[in-house]
């Protein structure tokens, strides 16, 4: 029991250190790789913490897709860094502005530690209502029956933030690719490594979705890998991604949360209630709205890496 | 058949859905948002003027249905029960939100029409997809956040709405508009953020999010746990700044003045209240009874310093929309009076506070629209040059002033019941301080008013018309105005429905009270002088068309205002001391100060 305390005390007190590091550092680029290392260690947290689920959607989606969106607007930023530095305001403000977040964030510890033990849960009223679900992972059950408004809510709010990203496109670029990604370089190890990675990792995907509906994974996280498999295979410039005017590309972005709309209005026939699962057919059909919102949102996560439609699109990529 | 079977009637078969009606409005602009995606294109825009029509007609079953069966609503998601599963549930506040929420999207998207045709030839425009998208977006988070019976449920509509909400600020693509939705985006996430860490609270100590039960269980308890005291004021303090409530409004006035009109008027009339409507629910549904006299003098104070701050810098405003930007945030004060109110007479503060919501969010889309409209016939909306555009506008100028009229408070407006309920409440209470304040906003919002009505009346067309607005778009802005100004004389009756769902509130008791002396003489006049008196002064100020011979004084002038030149020192004083609060350091300060200041206050009295 020692060393494992030994280990969480060292994790918290890293966590800890690079959180002030991420944010006292000037650079806007290394505040991000030092919030990249920060997110993998908050996903060895959760896993300590017997959280698996929000381990890997941590480490898939607020630390790996974030970090790379991160990236890239510290890139672009770069230039005009040292301007916004030399803004800031004076040392008073700042001392007190610390002071109140410090006031405040220990005022949140004290509370958090001011919290009932033991927790009151539902995990309990989970497990007992699991089996109708057909799932084993309560995860799952959670995401996909109980509360599966929230689920169906949270899919199409990814929409929106596409809508948003393509919104500040030049009016007569509208229609055509995104245009945000790095130019490919022909020739490079990336080729190879965007022809031989995708297939281990389409199946990886494929197998966090399958499995998530009995052990630890689910659609975002397996929806992460997919996109990261898409976005490799776009930088290297094997393909091109589509435009935004194509009808097929528009169709599969909504299909997902349709599909889920579409079987959760069944329900109020044949299992009398919105959103609820005949008895019975409640896993096949979770597994359907599983597998189809992950392709939704894999190509939504891709498509919010690849920005905006642009008119000068990259010339030298291979089509 | 009687008069309320004749009302049920249209709506009989969608009644008899009981809970299940409430599907529609939550789902119906999802598949909206969804359907625009896949169709796109040239015929856009008619299409989602079906949708929000079916819209219309489902809130207007709701309401119905909540105010013929004199109870709220209730629906349990996919069969499950809270704490395990989710609920919605419409009250009479939620069926009040939902209705004024559908009757100005669509008047919206009437207008909209217009500025989002795709231009003949091409397939579809970048603005058309974007505007009708969002704009489902926006529906479907309001309807979401007024529906939702749990706190994570809430925190995903906001986020909807948000997400939905900060694109159309920067429609145009100006780089001025973008730096506008980025600040209005980053200051709402940390409202989200905010938001959700209370919410994190509440399950920690409660171990469920539905609404009803986390009343229930802290009913119990002898007094707040200090996780839920922390909880109550980052929720709080998050709204406000989703809310943009002084001295949080760092975000509003650039968003709300910088997106196109039809975005301005959704923005300005309903998103802000999505935010605020939730802090109701945190105060009267999650915690009543925890509202403790010290936080209700905090809110009210806030929403004090909005209306005197807000009007005062609207006045020094050069630009109309910006005006009209600076009175959203004057008129989002007022709501916040109903904190300290509803203590001792929660009836009439609630009742005015409700009325203040609807006929806001009717009468500030109709300004907004109207100034959309005299923006794009005019090709600027600097006010000192809008002289003469009564005889190029003559419909939408009228929509302004009957608009402006509610925002005064002249009876028989929603404005002028708010106004009166209002003022009751603060003579039952003894609160007198409150009273001068909605006096001096009044007389405040009337001398901005007259100084744009004033120019538009007076003196030939300055400039040249580059654009004649749609028929359509100018007897839709006059219809809200109408709606604003005409809200006092619906049968006080129908008001029953603000008390649905709410123990010992009687709504058109206060309505009735309120209307019967309206239009005595005594009262009229005395309700009217001060606002004429105002008058007079700004239209002795105004400039006449023979003093405008001068080029280059009027030049000199633009940067003057209204408040002429012994009050120059302390406009500019006070327009220093906005652009001071609206850097985001101080903001920043504001937001941290005042969460403390909640938490003290609420931690005091429990």
């Amino acid at each position: 029991m020692t060393s494992a305390l030994v280990v969480d005390a060292a994790l918290a007190l890293l966590v800890l250190g690079l959180a002030l590091w991420v944010i006292s550092t000037r650079a806007a680029y290394s505040a991000v790789v030092g919030f990249v290392a920060y997110g993998l260690l908050m996903a060895i947290v959760w896993v300590r913490l017997a959280a698996v689920d929000v381990a890997m959607t941590e480490a898939a989606l607020g630390t790996g897709l974030t970090g790379l969106l991160l990236l890239g607007a510290a890139a672009r930023l770069a230039p005009y860094e040292a301007a916004e530095v030399s803004s800031r305001p004076g040392r008073g403000l700042r001392m007190l502005i610390g002071l109140l977040c410090a006031a405040i964030a220990l005022g949140l510890a004290a509370v958090v530690l001011m919290l009932p033990d033991p927790a009151p849960t539902l995990a309990l009223l989970v497990a007992e209502n699991l089996p109708p679900t057909g799932v084993g992972n309560p995860v799952t059950g959670v995401l996909l029956a109980h509360r599966a408004i929230d689920t169906l809510l949270e899919s199409v709010v990814l929409i929106p933030a596409l809508i948003g990203v393509w919104s500040v496109a030049a009016d007569p670029a509208w229609g055509g690719r995104p245009g945000s990604l790095p130019r490919p370089q022909s020739g490079s190890a990336l080729t190879l490594l965007a022809q031989v990675l995708p297939p281990f990792g389409i199946l990886i995907g494929i197998h966090l979705v399958w499995n998530g509906a009995d052990d630890p994974g689910g659609k975002f996280q397996g929806a992460t890998v997919l996109a990261a498999m898409w976005i490799l295979v776009l930088i290297a410039g094997l393909r091109e991604p589509p435009a935004v005017r194509d009808q097929r590309l528009r169709v599969l972005l909504v299909i997902g949360a349709l599909v889920f709309i579409g079987i959760g209005v069944a329900g109020i026939w044949l299992a009398d209630a919105f959103l609820a699962y005949p008895e019975g057919y409640a896993k096949p059909l979770i597994l359907a709205i599983e597998a189809v919102l992950t392709l939704s949102i894999a190509l939504t996560l891709g498509l919010l890496l690849a920005g905006p439609p642009a008119n000068d699109h990259r010339s030298g990529g291979r089509s | 058949m009687d008069s309320s079977s004749l009302l049920v009637s249209p709506f009989t078969s969608l009644i008899e859905l009981g809970g299940l009606l409430l599907v529609i409005p939550l789902m119906l602009p999802v598949i909206g948002l969804l359907l625009a995606l896949m169709l796109g294109g040239r015929f856009l825009g008619r299409f989602m003027l079906l949708l929000l029509l079916l819209g219309l007609i489902a809130a207007l079953a709701v309401a119905t249905a909540v105010l013929t069966g004199g109870d709220a609503l209730l629906y349990h998601l996919g069969g499950w029960a809270p704490p395990l599963g989710v609920a919605l549930k419409a009250d009479g506040l939620s069926a009040i939100l939902l209705l004024v929420s559908a009757v100005v999207i669509l008047a919206v998207g009437i207008y909209a029409q217009r500025d989002f045709r795709v231009p003949p030839g091409a397939p579809e425009t970048r603005a058309s997809l974007v505007f009708w998208m969002l704009l489902m977006g926006v529906w479907a988070g309001l309807n979401a956040a007024f529906l939702g019976q749990d706190l994570f449920t809430l925190f995903v509509a906001l986020e909807l709405l948000t997400f939905s909400a900060v694109p159309l600020v920067a429609l145009d693509g100006r780089a001025e508009t973008l730096a506008a939705a980025l600040r209005y985006l980053l200051f709402a996430l940390l409202g989200s953020v905010l938001y959700l860490l209370g919410a994190v609270l509440f399950y920690g100590t409660y171990a469920t999010l539905d609404i009803a039960l986390l009343a229930e269980r802290i009913a119990g308890a002898p007094s707040l746990p200090p996780p839920i005291v922390a909880a109550a004021a980052l929720m709080t303090v998050g709204l406000l700044a989703k809310t943009a409530l002084f001295p949080l409004h760092l975000w509003l006035p650039p968003a709300h003045a910088g997106a196109p009109p039809a975005a301005s008027a959704i923005l300005s009339a309903l998103v802000v209240k999505a935010s605020f409507f939730l802090i109701l629910r945190i105060w009267f549904d999650v915690l009543p009874g925890a509202l403790n006299p010290m936080t209700a003098q905090i809110l009210g104070a806030l929403g004090a310093g909005a209306i005197l701050f807000g009007n005062l810098i609207a006045l020094r405003q050069a630009r109309l929309k910006l005006l009209i930007a600076y009175s959203t945030v004057a008129q989002i004060g007022y709501l916040f009076l109903i904190f300290p109110l509803a203590a001792s007479a929660e009836s009439l503060a609630l009742t005015g506070g409700m009325l203040q919501v609807v006929s806001h969010a009717c009468a500030k889309a109709a300004m907004f629209m109207a100034a959309g409209l005299l923006a794009g016939t005019l090709g600027h909306d600097r006010i000192r040059d809008l002289g003469g555009s009564i005889r190029v506008l003559p419909i939408t100028v009228l929509a302004f002033g009957l608009a402006g009229l509610s925002l005064i408070g002249i009876q028989p407006s929603g404005g002028y019941l708010t106004k009166t309920l209002l003022t009751a409440a603060v003579d039952g209470t003894g609160q007198w301080w409150w009273g001068l304040v909605m006096q001096a906003g009044g007389l405040l919002t009337a001398a901005y008013l007259f100084w744009v009505l004033g120019h538009a009346l007076s003196g030939p067309p300055s400039g040249q018309v580059v654009a004649r607005p749609g028929r359509a778009q100018e007897l839709v802005v006059l219809a809200l105005a109408l709606a604003a100004l005409l809200l006092g004389l619906l049968p006080p009756a129908l008001f029953d429905l603000v008390g649905v769902g709410r123990a010992g509130l009687d709504a058109s008791a206060a309505v009735s009270t309120a209307m019967a002396g309206a239009f005595g003489w005594s009262k009229l006049w005395g309700d009217v002088w001060p606002i004429l008196v105002v008058g007079l002064l700004v239209l002795g100020m105004l400039p006449w068309p023979d003093r405008q011979a001068n080029a280059s004084e009027r030049l000199a002038a633009t940067t003057s205002s209204v408040t002429g030149h012994w009050a120059a020192a302390l406009g500019a004083i006070l327009e220093r001391a906005d652009r001071g609060l609206r850097k985001w350091p101080v903001a920043g300060l504001s937001l941290l100060v005042l969460a403390l200041a909640l938490a003290a206050a609420i931690a005091t009295g429990s």
